[in-house]
C-alpha cells in the first residue's frame, strides 16, 4: 500500500475508534443533541409569540417565527456539537494511549483526522434530528429538492470549518474543563447576528458586528435556501469565511498535535 | 568493544535533555546488541523515562545522536516506530474500548488485515491471560490485568525492539515473576529489550547489562556481578534473646554493626549459602544460641550509595 492509502486506512480506523467512544460516552452525544431541540422549543413556544409579533410579516406571530428561528437554531446546534469536539479532543489527550500511537509508524494526522470524521457524523445526526422535530412543531420550508441540497451542503461547511478550530480549542486547553468552556462563545455568536431576531432591531454598534460576522453570513444563506429570502452576497462570504476558518483551524491544530507532548 | 554498529539494536552518543534550567540527562552513551535485555536502573527522577521517551521518538533530544534498529532517531523517525514497540510508564490502554477492540485496534494500526488482527489479537489474550477481560473495558481490571493489556498491546506488530519503562511497577510478587517470564520469553525470540527498574533485583535476574543512571549521568555499567562486586552492604543479621548472646557473638564476629537495644548484630556477608553455612557452623563451634536470623543482599541503596556516594534520597518521594 502507498503512503497515501495508509492514511486513508489509519484515518478510517481512527473513525471507527471515536465512534465508539462517542456510543461509550453516550451521555455527552445525547447532551449535544438535546440541547439544540431544547432550544428550538424554548424559542418557538415561549418567546416565539412575542418575537413573532416583532417580524412584521404577514402571518405573523409563532408559526412565522418557527420558520424565522429554525437555521438559527441550525447554527446553535452545530455550535453545540463542535463543543462536544473539544470536549472529546481535550480528554483524549490526557489518555495514554495518545503517547502510544506517537510511537507507533502511523500517520499523524489520522488521531486529529478521525475526530472530526466523527464529529462530523454527529453533527449531522444532530442537525436531523433537530431538523425533525423542527418539521413536526410547524417548520415549513419552501426549498426544492437542490435547494435542500445546497443547505446540506452550508451547514457541513461550517460544521467542517468550525470542529476543526474546536478540535485546535480543544489540544490548546489545559484541562478539559477549559476545552469545555472555550467554545462557548461559538454558542452565543448566533445570538449576536440574524439567527433569532432580524439585526436592524439591533443597537448600532452591535448591528454592524452583527452584519458582518460569520454566523449572519451563514444563517442568511441557509434562510435563502430553506425559505426563498434574498441571500445576496452572503453565500460567497460565508464560504470565505468557512475556508478562512477551516485553514486557521487545521494547521493551528496540526502545529499543536506536532510539538513535544508534555506530561 | 568489538560490536559492529549493524549487531547494535541501540546506539546512542552524548544524548542531553533539559527541561527548562534542569538537566534531565547530560551526555548518555549506551550500545545495546541485538536480542539482549538492557536495564537502566535509577531512582525516582532519575531520567529513565526521559531516556525511553528520547529513544522511542517521542520527544526530541537535545543534543547528541542515537540509532535503534540501525535508523537515525531524528532523521528517520518513522522507521524507528516501525522496529519498536513501547509500553511506557502510564497504561496506554483506551480505556473505553474493550480488551480485544484494544488489540484489534493496534491490529488495525499495523495493517494486519481483519481475519489476521481477530487471530492476533484472540492469541495475545489467551497467552497473556486474559480472556476474561475480551469483552470489558480496563476500567474494571486489576492493575496486572491492565499492564498485561499494556504490554499485549505493544507485542501486537511484532516489534523487534521493546522498551519497558518500569514493567513490574505496583504488581504483586506472583504477577511480577509472570511479567519476568513473559519477558524472558521474548528475548529467548531474538527480541531487543530496553527496561527501566527501580530494582536492582530485578536488573539481576533479567538484564545482560545494566546500567546506572543518577543525575543525567551514567555512574556504571556491566553486568549484575560486576555491579555488585562493587557493592558492599551485603549481610546477615542476627537476632538474639539476652545480651549475653550478643556479647559472645560480637567476640566471635566483630563489633561491626551491633544494636543494643535492638540486640542485634549484622555480619558482612555476600548472602550465599556457603557463607550462610559457615557463619552457622561457627555459631555452633562458639555455642552461641541465636534467636533469630535474616539475610540481607545489597539493594538500589546499597548501589547507590557505593556508586554515587550519596543515599538513594529521591526514593518514595511523590511528584
Ligand atoms: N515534560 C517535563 N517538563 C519538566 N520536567 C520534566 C518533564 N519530564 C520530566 N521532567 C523532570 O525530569 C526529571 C526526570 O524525569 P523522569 O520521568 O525521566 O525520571 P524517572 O527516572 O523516570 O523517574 P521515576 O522513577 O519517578 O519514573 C524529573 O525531575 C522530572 O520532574
Ligand atoms: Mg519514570
Amino acid at each position: 500500500m502507498s503512503t497515501l492509502s495508509y492514511a486513508v486506512s489509519d484515518s478510517a480506523t481512527m473513525l471507527r475508534r471515536s465512534l465508539r467512544h462517542m456510543l461509550r460516552y453516550l451521555s455527552l452525544t445525547l447532551f449535544v443533541i438535546g440541547i439544540p431541540v431544547i432550544f428550538l422549543l424554548l424559542f418557538v413556544y415561549v418567546f416565539g409569540g412575542t418575537l413573532g409579533a416583532g417580524l412584521g410579516g404577514p402571518s405573523g406571530g409563532r408559526a412565522a417565527y418557527v420558520n424565522y428561528v429554525v437555521p438559527g437554531i441550525l447554527l446553535l446546534t452545530v455550535a453545540g456539537a463542535v463543543q462536544g469536539t473539544a470536549i472529546s479532543v481535550a480528554m483524549d489527550m490526557t489518555e495514554g494511549i495518545i503517547a502510544r500511537f506517537r510511537t507507533m509508524a502511523i500517520s499523524r494526522a489520522a488521531v486529529l483526522t478521525g475526530h472530526v470524521l466523527a464529529s462530523m457524523i454527529q453533527t449531522m445526526l444532530s442537525l436531523a434530528v433537530v431538523i425533525a422535530v423542527a418539521l413536526l412543531i410547524g417548520f415549513r420550508p419552501t426549498a426544492s429538492p437542490v435547494a435542500w441540497i445546497a443547505a446540506l451542503g452550508v451547514l457541513m461547511m461550517i460544521a467542517f470549518a468550525l470542529i476543526w478550530l474546536s478540535v485546535a480549542l480543544g489540544l490548546v486547553a489545559k484541562s478539559v474543563e477549559t476545552a469545555s468552556n472555550t467554545p462557548m462563545f461559538l454558542m452565543l455568536l448566533p445570538f449576536f447576528g440574524s439567527g433569532f431576531v432580524p439585526t436592524d432591531s439591533l443597537p448600532a454598534g452591535l448591528r454592524q458586528f452583527a452584519e458582518y460576522q460569520p454566523f449572519t453570513l451563514v444563517t442568511e444563506t441557509l434562510r435563502g435556501l430553506l425559505l426563498g429570502t434574498p441571500i445576496g452576497n452572503s453565500a460567497y462570504s460565508a464560504i470565505a469565511w468557512c475556508g478562512a476558518i477551516a485553514l486557521v483551524g487545521y494547521l493551528w491544530a496540526r502545529a499543536l498535535f506536532n510539538r513535544d507532548p508534555v506530561r | 568493544m568489538t560490536t559492529t554498529p549493524s549487531q547494535l539494536a541501540i546506539s546512542a552518543r552524548g544524548l542531553r535533555k533539559a527541561f527548562g534550567d534542569q538537566i534531565v540527562l547530560d551526555g548518555i552513551d549506551l550500545n545495546v546488541p541485538e536480542g539482549t535485555i538492557f536495564s537502566l536502573l535509577g531512582p525516582n527522577g532519575a531520567g529513565k523515562t526521559t531516556m525511553i521517551q528520547i529513544l522511542s521518538t517521542l520527544i526530541a533530544a537535545d543534543d547528541g545522536e542515537a540509532r535503534v534498529a540501525g535508523h537515525d532517531l531524528a532523521r528517520d523517525p518513522d522507521a524507528v516506530r516501525a522496529a519498536i514497540g513501547v509500553t511506557g510508564q502510564f497504561s496506554a490502554v483506551d480505556n473505553l474500548l474493550t480488551g480485544e477492540e484494544n488489540l484489534i485496534l493496534m491490529a488495525d494500526l499495523h495493517h494486519l488485515g481483519r481475519r489476521e488482527g481477530r487471530h492476533r489479537a484472540a492469541a495475545l489474550l489467551d497467552r497473556f491471560d486474559l480472556v476474561e477481560a475480551t469483552k470489558k473495558t480496563p476500567a474494571t481490571y486489576s492493575g496486572g490485568m491492565r499492564r498485561r493489556l499494556d504490554l499485549a498491546m505493544t507485542l501486537v506488530g511484532d516489534p523487534r525492539i521493546i522498551f519497558l519503562d518500569e514493567p513490574t511497577a505496583g504488581l504483586d510478587p506472583r504477577s511480577r515473576h509472570t511479567m519476568w517470564q513473559i519477558i524472558r520469553d521474548l528475548v529467548a525470540g531474538g527480541i531487543t529489550i530496553f527496561l527501566t527498574t527501580q530494582y536492582l533485583d530485578e536488573a539481576d535476574r533479567l538484564a545482560d547489562r545494566i546500567a546506572v543512571l543518577d543525575h543525567g549521568k551514567l555512574v556504571a555499567e556491566g553486568t549484575a556481578d560486576e555491579l555488585k562486586r562493587r557493592v558492599p552492604g551485603g549481610h546477615i543479621r542476627l537476632q538474639f534473646a539476652d545480651t549475653a548472646g550478643l556479647e559472645s557473638a560480637a567476640r566471635a564476629f566483630g563489633e561491626g554493626s551491633r544494636d543494643d537495644d535492638a540486640l542485634t548484630l549484622q555480619v558482612p556477608s555476600d548472602g550465599g549459602v556457603r557463607s550462610l553455612r559457615a557463619l552457622l557452623d561457627r555459631l555452633d563451634d562458639e555455642s552461641i544460641a541465636v534467636d533469630g536470623l535474616s539475610v540481607h543482599t545489597p539493594d538500589l541503596d546499597d548501589v547507590f550509595f557505593a556508586l554515587t556516594g550519596h543515599p538513594n534520597t529521591e526514593k518514595g518521594s511523590v511528584r
